[in-house]
């Protein structure tokens, strides 16, 4: 793969979107992977005793997959410069073998003269918006 | 405020070094379910220009919470490890991180304040390389929930 052209990204662009299926499954490997062992990912018990209503996803698990969106888009993951996102909402993982579908999209919320370009990224789990202000800024050629 | 606010300025740096391997590469790549080559084949990332497999943007977290590890364990910071949830996340990468790399961290705490009913911890990790030079800057907020707790991370 090689890295987008800056010349060819338009502000307002939409980028391909992605849908992710996240399972209990996909919580343990994330949580393995990341050294993440918070029980709230894993434990009904732990995720009831804070109030949530069931275990939920990292939410570190929900932005490494929303820039799986930006780093394909732009065919260069080490062009990613910057990214950011707050978690607004917990993305509640049942236990079944359907898990939680997460949607995401993205848009080229501005193109800099210096070659780097803006994304805007949304994520929606369960019809309700996951992430806020998720961007990441992209460098490209 | 459940948190101590004298904490703000005080720095964790981590003990040793981290050395950024292949196969942790892999690990994590296929915990995002991301097949990107250029995470799993050197051939694929010397293509790109990379000396070697490139480790995904939001890997660098893996090193900012060991590195978060001492401060949210200190029992005189007032911290209920269970009840945090994360608030936020960034980062700026200086540099991709690729594997073969050495790195350090120093965890950095940035600020202390209560925000409507909850405390708001944030937190910056330094990411340097074995020249010292910055390889990442990842900022964490962490919310302590009050009374009325709505937990998510």
């Amino acid at each position: 793969m090689s890295r987008r052209c800056c010349t060819d990204v338009a502000e307002g662009e939409e980028l391909p979107g992605l849908q992710v299926r996240v399972t209990r499954a996909d919580l343990v490997r994330y949580a393995g992977a990341s050294g993440d062992f918070n029980p709230i990912h894993w434990s009904d018990r732990a995720a009831r005793e804070v109030g949530l209503p069931d275990i939920v996803a990292h939410g570190m698990l929900t932005m490494a997959l929303a820039n799986r969106l930006v780093t394909s888009w732009a065919g260069d993951p080490g062009a990613v410069v910057e990214c950011a996102a707050r978690f607004t909402r917990p993305v509640v993982v049942p236990e079944d073998a359907d898990g939680t579908l997460i949607e995401f999209a993205g848009k080229v919320k501005k193109r800099r003269d210096d070659g780097t370009v803006v994304i805007m990224i949304t994520a929606r789990a369960a019809g309700q918006t996951v992430l806020g202000q998720a961007t990441a800024t992209v460098a490209l050629r | 405020m459940t948190l101590d606010p004298s904490f703000v300025g005080r720095c964790y740096p981590l003990a040793g070094t981290y050395q950024v391997g292949r196969a942790k590469i892999r690990e994590f790549a296929d915990a995002i379910g991301d097949d990107d080559p250029i995470y799993l084949v050197p051939d694929a990332a010397r293509a790109c220009g990379y000396s070697d497999v490139l480790a995904p943007p939001t890997f660098a977290m893996t090193l900012a919470l060991r590195a978060q590890e001492e401060l949210v364990s200190d029992p005189g910071l007032g911290l209920d490890y269970r009840r945090m949830v994360h608030g936020s996340q960034s980062f700026i990468h200086h540099r991709p991180i690729k594997a073969g790399d050495e790195l350090a961290a120093t965890l950095y705490v940035d600020g202390i304040r209560a925000m409507g009913g909850n405390d708001m911890l944030t937190v910056r990790c330094e990411i340097t390389d074995q020249a010292g030079d910055p390889v990442t800057t990842a900022r964490t907020v962490l919310v302590i929930p009050g009374s009325d707790p709505e937990g998510h991370g």
